[in-house]
């Protein structure tokens, strides 16, 4: 794999990551896709080759002249050797279903192609023929939406969308026609979580038509303590109406969060720098960790971060560990792919390094570390 | 990661339920899920494909026949009941029938109101329907106070009226 496309641009994709959003000790980060297809091709499961490559060799041809995307980058993901695929897929820029991963063939003729800044994105050839996608640190849905919206203008005028005017944008899968949007919120919600508060929380999401998720995606597990939060209906509503809903939902739950997390302080002050600081030592000082354990530690050391139990360590750095954790990520680094024994190891090292060099000489705190 | 039920499959299936209160979550390949009774044959990353093929199952007998084949892209009602996607713009005409009541269950309707395509040679009717759309954008954006954005629209729904290129 050697150097790769990433060694031309290692933090492509994760502007995010920098956490300068509104809220980014809760919400890590917010997402908007829009789903297109064009007229005359058949949509991703049926269509041939032919569709395939006329779709991409289009759609490469507008981004060459669209404002948004002109001067950004086109990846031919379905050149690219597995490995790199993987790291895409490691930073949420393209679905498993466009590096066929998990079991499933590579598709032919799928690129990503990123707007300078790298925020904004398009899938091309996925389930649908574009998938546009914008993702932002923090809760900011409405800024997300604007720029998407305007590339979804550029590309629209030059290439020739599905529209119908009762069904909307016409999509491969029923569940994303009319808006063909889907907008997503990530949220940490330890609070919620050690006071048995979620399971009301989540229920209550969904009796308000929006749904929730793991970190990746569809049919992921719940891992860290971090919920995926989005439209579950498409249809029907504008878009602006969609996502201020998500937002005044989210906007909720982060306050639920914030006094959750105050009552845990208040009332179990010891409990929780306990667990917070024991998750910080295994994670400063472990040999070996899986990348599940170092995402249920993370958490424990995001909610003492968040609560200014431990200073000195930014959400940034956190974030870094989640994304550069991940398997292809070491695998990237080491230059060779790993064993599972092997990654554990490299993984803990990596961790133990990142956490070193931002808390220097920390062999540990003496006391209790009182915000 | 292995499936916890027989440790030799990698695990498709993380199943995450919450009951009084406990988040338990169970990582099963599809075999063991199946014969637990978690899995309905779908493909485990997409649950919406069993939700619509299970609907399905309920409105199949009396449209199967009714609907037939799309002419444009040769998928029939038991392949989109099989993988809950269409194959291209027409079969949202074909399927109309079958499609409405799946539509309404879903998102509780039929009839699109967001965003309004331009395309790229755009007739009178598509430029007024635009307008229609982005003038209660422009509403909204005036309502919540985003100035900006109304500014931008306001622009763009003059540019419409005008005849010029957006």
């Amino acid at each position: 794999m050697g150097s790769g496309f990433l060694g031309a641009m290692p933090d492509a994709g994760l502007a995010w990551l920098r956490a300068d959003g509104p809220h980014s000790d809760i919400v890590l980060s917010t997402r908007i896709r829009l789903a297109r297809n064009l007229q005359n091709f058949r949509f991703g499961t049926r269509a041939d080759g032919d569709d395939r490559r006329e779709v991409l060799r289009m759609t490469l041809e507008t981004a060459g002249v669209a404002e948004s995307l002109r001067d950004g980058r086109q990846l031919v993901v379905s050149e690219l050797q597995t490995a790199e695929r993987q790291l895409l897929l490691e930073r949420h820029l393209v679905s498993r279903e466009l590096v066929g991963s998990n079991g499933h063939a590579t598709p032919s003729h799928t690129a990503l192609l990123m707007a300078p800044g790298e925020a904004l994105s398009v899938m091309v050839n996925e389930e649908d023929h574009l998938r546009l996608q914008n993702i932002v640190g923090g809760f900011r849905l409405r800024d997300a939406w604007r720029d998407v919206e305007r590339l979804d203008d550029e590309l629209g005028q030059r290439l020739p969308y599905a529209f119908h005017t009762e069904f909307g944008y016409l999509t491969s899968c029923p569940t994303n026609v009319g808006t063909g949007l889907r907008a997503s919120v990530l949220m940490h919600l330890p609070g919620l979580v050690l006071t048995q508060e979620i399971g009301k929380v989540l229920q209550g999401i969904s009796q308000v038509g929006l749904t929730f998720r793991g970190l990746y995606g569809e049919g992921s597990e719940v891992v860290g303590n971090f919920f995926q939060i989005s439209n579950q209906t498409t249809l029907g509503k504008t878009e602006e109406d969609l996502i201020d809903h998500l937002q005044r939902v989210v906007h909720q739950v982060v306050q639920y969060e914030t006094q959750a997390r105050g009552v845990l302080l208040r009332d179990a002050p010891v409990v929780i720098e306990d667990k917070v600081w024991r998750a910080y030592g295994l994670l400063r000082h472990a040999r070996s960790t899986s990348f599940e354990e170092v995402m249920n530690l993370l958490s424990g050391v995001r909610l003492g971060v968040g609560l200014k139990l431990i200073p000195d360590l930014s959400v940034y750095t956190l974030n870094r560990i989640m994304i550069f954790t991940q398997s292809a990520h070491l695998e990237q680094v080491a230059g060779n792919p790993l064993q599972d024994g092997d990654a554990d190891v490299q993984r803990a090292a990596y961790v133990r390094a990142v956490l070193s060099s931002e808390r220097p000489g920390d062999g540990g705190p003496t006391g209790a570390a009182h915000a | 990661m292995l499936c916890e039920n027989c440790g030799k499959n990698e695990a498709a299936i993380h199943l995450t339920q919450i009951q009084n209160n406990e988040m338990t979550t169970r990582h099963l390949c599809e075999p063991c899920a199946e014969t637990m009774g978690l899995s309905s044959g779908a493909p485990a990353n997409a649950p919406l494909a069993d939700f619509i093929a299970q609907m399905g199952k309920a409105i199949a007998s009396e449209t199967v026949a009714a609907a037939g084949t799309c002419p444009s892209c040769g998928l029939n009602l038991a392949d989109f009941k099989k993988t809950g996607r269409l194959g291209c713009a027409r079969c949202y005409s074909t399927f109309d029938t079958s499609l409405r009541g799946l539509l309404r269950k879903l998102h509780g309707g039929t009839q699109h109101t967001g965003k309004v395509y331009l395309p790229p040679h755009p007739t009178e009717t598509d430029r007024t329907a635009r307008v229609v759309s982005l003038r209660r954008s422009l509403a909204r954006a005036v309502e919540s106070e985003d100035f900006e954005r109304a500014a931008g629209l306001r622009d763009q729904i003059r540019r419409l009226e005008a005849g010029q290129e957006v």
